[in-house]
């Protein structure tokens, strides 16, 4: 749910990296983090584990410039993506206005990213959301590698709505900003058609 | 309940003034350091007191963080919420709260307070906040009702794809 702050003119939408575990999640937002001036990006802040495996959220805020005089602010977050934190995976969820699923391209992890994606309409439909109806695109991850799968197998599997879709090697950043920018845009393409009020204040 | 489920948090600069006019006073009476509102999804609201050395964005993100699971936690046992959340530090505490069902009070104090009073003076301050988000709600779907146009309305394209350049 977006929060549009007459008062301070900002306009705040928050978007969620959903997907398996070692997918890549977390290695897009450190992605963004490392190459998002300063002035534009808060503290990146990770909820790990020791071995350095999300244990409840990372934590991304982002200010993308003004639109129309309300400064846009984007707050990304990422699950856990192993399937035992299923409880956190929900309450994450809460209050989505849009997501990325990130796909493990290898072939081995096809039954994963199948399981998550499950999980993802699951949980989405626990809280009132429709997946169909959210502003959502899907990224193949670690398409570097040399045992994955095709895209048209991938596709086939994980994307059948035709949603923006990109390929990725989160750890050069290849289709990280394509990404979070198709998003982004399909949120305030939404934002757009609602009205001021935009249902309910509180 | 449909996809967009765009059910927009609104906030207006009326409302928000009478927040912060309740901010105020609780700091002043709670003898807190800084208080902050943040939103259940852990969008910050507005905060005051001594803000200056503090990572609000991030407090906001991890404060709706903590109300999220430990909600979790109180349904596992059968509790609706726990509505009162405590963390007691060397200098600094911090006293969370839900108010008006929606949104989180965060009150920062240190040995200058103590925990009953800022209990104390919460809870009285809490029905003034109640009322004002809920007024702030019948505000919002009225206008929703009138059909007063986002102001997102006649973004373009453009403007969009400016953002990222």
């Amino acid at each position: 749910m977006s929060f549009i702050n007459y008062a301070s003119r900002e306009i705040n939408c928050k978007i969620v990296y959903y997907g398996p575990g070692l997918c890549g999640k977390t290695t897009n937002l450190q992605f963004v983090y490392q190459k998002t001036s300063p002035d534009a990006k808060g503290k990146m802040i990770s909820l790990a584990t020791e071995t350095e495996r999300t244990l409840f959220f990372d934590f991304l805020p982002l200010a993308l410039g003004e639109i129309r005089g309300f400064k846009t602010r984007f707050h990304l977050y990422t699950v856990p993506g192993q399937v035992f934190y299923d409880a956190s995976r929900k309450l994450i969820l809460k209050g989505v206005d849009g997501v990325v699923f990130v796909a493990d391209s290898q072939e081995e992890r096809l039954d994963a990213n199948i399981e998550s994606m499950e999980n993802l309409k699951v949980n989405l439909e626990e809280q009132g959301y429709n997946l169909d109806k959210l502003p959502f695109v899907v990224q193949y991850n670690k398409r570097d590698l040399p045992n994955v799968s095709s895209m048209e197998e991938l596709r086939s599997l994980l994307n059948p709505n035709n949603v923006p879709e990109y390929e990725a090697c989160a750890t050069t950043g290849e289709g990280v900003f394509e990404t979070l920018k198709a998003v982004a845009k399909l949120i305030l393409m939404e934002l757009k058609k609602g009205t001021a009020g935009g249902g309910s204040g509180a | 309940m449909s996809g967009s489920h765009s059910s927009t948090f609104v906030m207006y600069d009326e409302e928000l003034r009478k927040i912060n006019l309740v901010s105020e006073k609780l700091l002043r009476e709670a003898n807190a350091k800084v208080i902050f509102l943040v939103d259940k999804n852990g969008q910050l609201i507005t905060s005051v007191g001594e803000t200056e050395h503090l990572d609000t964005t991030s407090l906001a993100s991890l404060t709706a963080g903590n109300i999220a699971a430990t909600g979790g936690l109180a349904k596992l046992i059968g509790e609706k919420e726990f509505s009162i959340l405590f963390h007691e530090g060397e200098k600094d505490n911090i006293h969370i709260s839900i108010v008006g069902g929606r949104v989180i009070l965060v009150v920062i104090f240190d040995q200058r307070s103590s925990l009953g009073l800022v209990r104390l003076r919460v809870k009285k301050a809490s029905d003034d906040y109640g009322q004002i988000f809920e007024d702030l709600a019948k505000k919002a779907a009225q206008e929703d009702k009138d059909g007063t146009p986002s102001p997102f309305a006649e973004i373009t394209d453009d403007d969009i794809d400016n953002l990222f350049s």
